[in-house]
């Protein structure tokens, strides 16, 4: 169901003035009250009353998670710190956290928009709502949680972790959705064949999948499963978490929640502003915020936007699913990889293997090594080691042929490769010290 | 006679056979023939036990990749030339060996060994050992 029609199904000029007044509002606020954007503003020449409407949004500098870093923890605030309600962080490759902080009514605005998303599954109120994201600094299970109960939906906070008792409670409540990471799904899954649970015996319908890259091959992997409709949900911590935008039934780009969360595609390397249509880098500016508003957010995410309504029946600009972020992608003797490439192969070679994989980059000398473990499924395991050499030899095949560039395959035991509750760390780059 | 055979994925890693012979040990399960196939990244060991069910359950609960097959055990006179004479008799019949390896333990008959094969053709096999009077085990 749509749960915010007359947002979710504006007009495009009504939609173009409501962002406008947003952005002059907003504009002046942060101007008055954060001194990092005004050295920003002033640095460029930008005063607040330049910015008359949407359109000038492009005149308005870039921050970049560097702005968010140097102004650790608080740096980065527009609000006083008294009105502050909430905290996230999540922590990046460095190891240094990025703080996210949030008034009352931006919890408000976050509830509103992950209740928009579950509505884009296809969602009522008679639904039940399962959330095995992991509650805490990170976004993902208190995202999905308020957003619920904003929805209206029967809650069942569980966080992640402890699967046998998950699936219980699953069996239990009859939880028709179920929102957490793509990997974890695969683990319940993995989980409910080994104490023999049918996915029938589930009331599952839908799934909100979203905090790290998945394929459209997994998702298809996830659906057979589990026996669900598997929706991408996209969002990020420094924005807000997950709701920023969402899958609709037609399952054809995400919906852009841009009454609150203003899109602009540019090139990555001139920051020019793209057409629609064109992939760029994806630029984020809370127009609503108050704690810790975001002007122009480089999000490091690549993709393309279209404005045609949807069939569903809703408005709101469409992303393309973000299948890798550029902070992901691995350079491997000079070639550009996605991990959700390397996962797009894998999935589709068939049963012999699981969906359970690593990628480990290191260097010897001056030459990249890039290998990947993959783990072999019993069912399928031949004493004959033809057998094995061949599927060894037939995903080196299919690697070279998609990638460009061709790792070495590792076939290794079932249960090897780390399970994981929340975001799966498939990546190993030995060569980044 | 056919002879169950277990087969073990085996990472190349060190210690990993001795992780494997440690499960056998711990479950009591004696091990009557092993041997093993290995490439550069990873192993298959083959092995016949006295207890294969014990084995396999054991070595799957332990993390191990198991399968079962069934080998075809043929007696042969321990001399010189003994294999090469079964091997020429099957050959001639048209049966394609897979892999073949000697059964560790020596035959309860003296001066007899034991090979055991792995075939692409189950039923041809026993044909070809039936019209030549091979003894199986």
């Amino acid at each position: 169901m749509i749960f915010d029609r007359k947002h979710e199904c504006m007009s495009r000029e009504d939609m173009r003035a409501l962002q406008s007044e947003r952005l002059v509002k907003l504009v002046k606020r942060v101007y008055e009250n954060n001194a990092v954007y005004r050295k920003k503003m002033d640095e460029l020449g930008v005063k607040p009353e330049d910015i008359k409407g949407i359109d000038d949004v492009t005149k308005l500098p870039f921050t970049v998670k560097k702005d968010l870093r140097d102004g650790y923890p608080f740096g980065m605030l527009t609000s006083p710190k008294k009105d502050i309600v909430r905290l996230h962080a999540s922590s990046g490759t460095t190891g240094k956290l990025t703080v996210a902080c949030h008034t009352a009514s931006d919890i408000d605005l976050w509830s509103d928009m992950a209740a928009r998303c579950i509505g884009m599954t296809g969602a009522d109120q008679e639904d039940i709502v399962h959330v095995s994201y992991g509650y805490g600094l990170f976004t993902g299970g208190l995202g999905l949680h308020y957003g619920s109960e904003r929805f209206g939906s029967m809650t069942v906070p569980c966080s992640s972790g402890n699967t046998g008792k998950q699936i219980q409670l699953l069996k239990d409540f009859g939880a028709t959705v179920i929102a957490c990471t793509p990997s974890y799904a695969i683990y319940i899954s993995d989980h409910l064949e080994s104490e023999g649970v049918k996915p029938e015996e589930l009331s599952l319908k839908y799934g909100i999948f979203g905090a790290e890259p998945w394929s459209n091959e997994m998702r298809k992997e996830i659906e057979r499963r589990l026996h669900i409709k598997a929706f991408d949900i996209y969002g990020l911590s420094e924005i807000m978490g997950p709701g920023v935008a969402m899958e609709c039934e037609e399952q054809n780009g995400l919906h852009f929640n841009e009454d609150h969360f203003y899109p602009e595609i540019v090139d990555p390397d001139t920051l020019k502003p793209l057409p629609d249509g064109e992939y760029g880098e994806l630029v984020i500016t809370t127009l609503t915020k108050e704690g810790m508003p975001l002007i122009r957010y480089r999000t490091r995410d690549i993709t393309k936007i279209t404005r045609e309504k949807c069939a569903c029946g809703r408005t709101l600009a469409r992303i393309e699913r973000i299948t890798g972020r550029s902070d992901d992608m691995l350079i491997i003797r000079g070639v550009n990889v996605f991990p959700s490439q390397i996962e797009s192969v894998l999935m589709s070679i068939g049963d012999e293997i699981l969906p359970y994989y690593q990628i480990i980059v290191d260097r010897q000398g001056v030459l990249d090594t890039f290998e990947i473990q993959v783990e072999i499924n019993e069912k399928l395991f031949s004493d004959e080691v033809k057998k094995l050499q061949d599927l060894q030899k037939r995903i080196e095949k299919e690697m070279l042929a998609n990638l460009s560039v061709g790792p070495k395959i590792t076939l290794v035991s079932p249960n090897t490769i780390a399970r994981s509750e929340g975001k799966a760390k498939r990546i190993i780059d030995k060569r980044k010290k | 006679m056919l002879v169950n055979q277990i087969a073990v994925f085996l990472e190349n890693r060190q210690g990993r056979i001795n992780d494997f012979a440690k499960v056998l040990a711990n479950e009591n399960i004696d091990l009557v023939s092993m041997s093993i196939a290995d490439t550069k990244e990873f192993g298959i060991l083959r092995a016949i036990t006295s207890d294969n069910k014990a084995a396999v359950e054991a070595l799957r609960k332990s993390g191990f990749t198991v399968t079962t097959t069934d080998l075809i055990g043929v007696e042969v006179d321990d001399r010189p030339g003994g294999l090469f004479d079964i091997l020429n008799i099957l050959n001639n019949g048209g049966v394609d060996i897979e892999y073949l390896y000697s059964y560790s333990r020596s035959s309860e008959k003296k001066n007899k060994a034991v090979i055991m094969f792995k075939v692409s053709n189950l039923e041809k096999t026993f044909e070809v050992i039936k019209e030549n009077n091979i003894r199986l085990v």
